[in-house]
């Protein structure tokens, strides 16, 4: 009994200090004081000047657009890369890995700067291609972590087989390898969208001028205080994003159904 | 699949072709503190003279020094402060404008040219933009009696009810302003006579802060706090029982002003937005927008509000505008030992 309540208190609790902080900002969203600390009376009138703020929303628009984008291009150079590597002799194969590495390994900060320093060098002015060149860079590695170890588990001969019953490469690569691996390819892509959502110091130090993302343009309203329109945006986000969780979580739900019944 | 990839194509490239586009026609790039105009003086600035602003934002000048010394980005205007202002006229950052594009300086107060002068001589460089005291915001029922100087900040029937600024200069500005000295001051005993204090007062400090004060004070949690004068109006209006004092030893004035950058592009761009900026009608705009007080006496005439017009915090008299002085930038290595001290003196 006391086992269980221990338990339960345990859950609670973490819980609490993963959710209080955001259930905060929700409530937060809704108050007509600017103040954090005061409560002046309920109203929707931060989500109406939410989508009246024309920078806040075309940070919105930039931080997706990069994400996708960025996701999408390094998933298909990571694929790509991993199937290479993949087929490498234990060697070079040992050394590419090592390589692939260093991104995620390194701070943020070196990366960021890094990158800085060599747009400055080559005299290519910084702007919205270089936050998206920037992303695909450290985003790659992650795609390739995402796909090796299903490259790994693939039976090698499926490839030699379908070659030899008289598919092309590129038809035998698309028909048989990819779906094979299109869950190892699916994670990276994912993994890649929220790890470029969630930047801010690489793209502090690679943006160009009026190009901003979420993270950097709540970072300059710290001076003055962060605007009440950034809470109702992430409790849209928020919300958003848990409505799809749960679509999510009913379809897999629902597709399991069936195999348990037959 | 193909049809996936060829769509994803066509995205890439209409979206790589978006984020390049180029609307040609004038443009100025300006790069200045983060919610420190109205954004709606821009559209005006673009319908007026036809220039489109490219705005960019930066968050402390430590931030936006690299960046335009680096060339990283090359930026027509931009909005130091004070010192920092100083540091890239000594590095040879700065272009000096031709003030006869710029008429509309003759609406900046004489009072805060003057205090320009204290890091841009001959006001060569600079037009002042906003400008601000620093002083203590008090809640007064908390307090026994009216603030008046600084003394209350170390003072231990408060412990544990003072809010210090976790900013160095200020923190140093704080105790050699008590101590009697110039907040500007590189004379080695007197700099250590500041860290023992600002030591002796480290236990009696609820949190160092510095944007974290206002909600703090709001929300009552502590009686005494360091604030600019700029914020202290939005705090009053937020909990009445909050006071701003400039204290009878003397604080710092900060000047926030525009600059044009030697490898600007559009230097007469550039010219032509400062004017813009020092429109009475304009700097009214702003000053409402983001409330720090503004050096323009056009735009203090147009205000229609008598309490703010009058308000001691926003406009404060002579008598103590005469005992404010401008942060100087003190070079590499007394900067350094600064720093040094202040670790020091909070225990780090």
């Amino acid at each position: 009994m006391v086992k269980r309540f221990f338990e339960r208190f345990y859950i609670g609790l973490i819980l609490v200090f993963l959710y209080a902080p955001i259930i905060i900002l929700i409530v937060l969203s809704f108050n007509s004081s600017k103040s954090r600390s005061k409560w002046g009376g309920f109203t929707l009138h931060w989500y109406k000047e939410l989508f009246k703020n024309q920078s806040i929303m075309n940070a919105l628009y930039t931080t997706l657009i990069i994400a996708f984008l960025s996701a999408l291009i390094a998933t298909i150079i990571g694929t790509a890369a991993a199937i290479a590597i993949n087929s490498m002799k234990k060697t070079p194969r040992t050394i590419m890995i090592a390589i692939t590495n260093i991104p995620m390994l390194n701070a943020d900060i070196v990366t960021g700067i890094s990158l800085m320093l060599l747009f400055v060098a080559l005299r290519y002015t910084l702007g919205f291609t270089s936050v998206l060149i920037s992303h695909i860079t450290f985003n790659i590695p992650y795609v390739i972590l995402s796909v090796m170890p299903k490259l790994k588990q693939l039976n090698p001969h499926t490839y030699e087989a379908a070659l030899d019953l008289g598919a092309s490469p590129v038809y035998a690569f698309f028909r048989v390898i990819l779906p094979d691996i299109f869950p190892g390819v699916f994670t990276g892509f994912f993994l890649a969208f929220t790890m470029s959502l969630d930047d801010f110091v690489i793209t502090h130090f690679t943006k160009g001028p009026s190009i901003n993302t979420l993270s950097t343009k709540i970072y300059t309203e710290v001076r003055k205080g962060i605007k009440p329109e950034i809470y109702a945006l992430s409790t849209l986000m928020f919300i958003t994003v848990l409505l799809l969780l749960i679509i999510i979580n009913r379809r897999s739900a629902d597709k399991k159904e069936p195999v348990r019944r037959l | 699949m193909k049809k996936l990839l060829a769509i994803s194509a066509l995205l890439i490239v209409m979206v790589l072709l978006a984020g390049c586009s180029d609307n040609g026609g004038e443009k100025v790039y300006v790069y200045n503190w983060g919610e420190y105009l109205d954004y709606e003086t821009l559209e005006l600035f673009k319908e007026r003279t036809g220039i489109t602003v490219v705005y960019e934002e930066f968050v402390q000048n430590e931030d936006m020094y690299p960046k335009v010394e680096s060339e990283a980005v090359i930026y027509d205007v931009v909005c130091p402060s004070d010192y920092m202002i100083q540091k890239m006229i000594e590095n040879d950052l700065l272009y000096a404008p031709n003030f006869d594009n710029i008429p509309n300086i003759k609406y900046i107060d004489e009072t805060y040219l003057k205090s320009s002068e204290e890091f841009d001589p001959g006001n060569k460089y600079s037009v002042p933009y906003c400008w601000g005291t620093l002083g203590i915001l008090y809640n007064k029922t908390m307090v026994d009696e009216p603030i008046d100087s600084w003394g209350v900040l170390f003072d231990e029937k408060y412990s544990g009810e003072i809010l210090m600024i976790d900013s160095v200069r200020d923190a140093f500005a704080i105790a050699l302003k008590y101590l009697g000295y110039d907040l500007n001051s590189t004379n080695e005993a007197e700099l250590e006579e500041a860290k023992a204090l600002l030591k002796k007062q480290y236990p009696l400090v609820q949190a160092y802060v510095v944007d974290e004060v206002r909600d703090k004070m709001i929300g009552g949690e502590a009686a005494i706090g360091v604030i600019y004068s700029g914020e202290a109006i939005y705090t009053s209006r937020e909990n009445p029982d909050l006071e701003y004092v400039v204290p009878k030893e003397g604080s710092n004035v900060w000047i926030d002003g525009w600059v044009i950058p030697k490898n600007s592009k559009n230097k007469e761009n550039a010219e032509a937005f400062i004017n813009f900026m020092c429109d009475p009608e304009i700097a009214l705009m702003n000053f409402n927008y983001i409330t720090y007080s503004t050096p323009n006496s056009g735009a203090w005439n147009l205000i229609e509000d008598e309490a703010v017009k009058n308000s001691p915090v926003a406009f404060p008299p002579q008598d103590i505008l005469d005992r404010c002085t401008a942060y100087r930038y003190l070079g590499e290595e007394v900067e350094a030992n600064y720093i040094q001290k202040w670790y020091e003196a909070k225990g780090e």
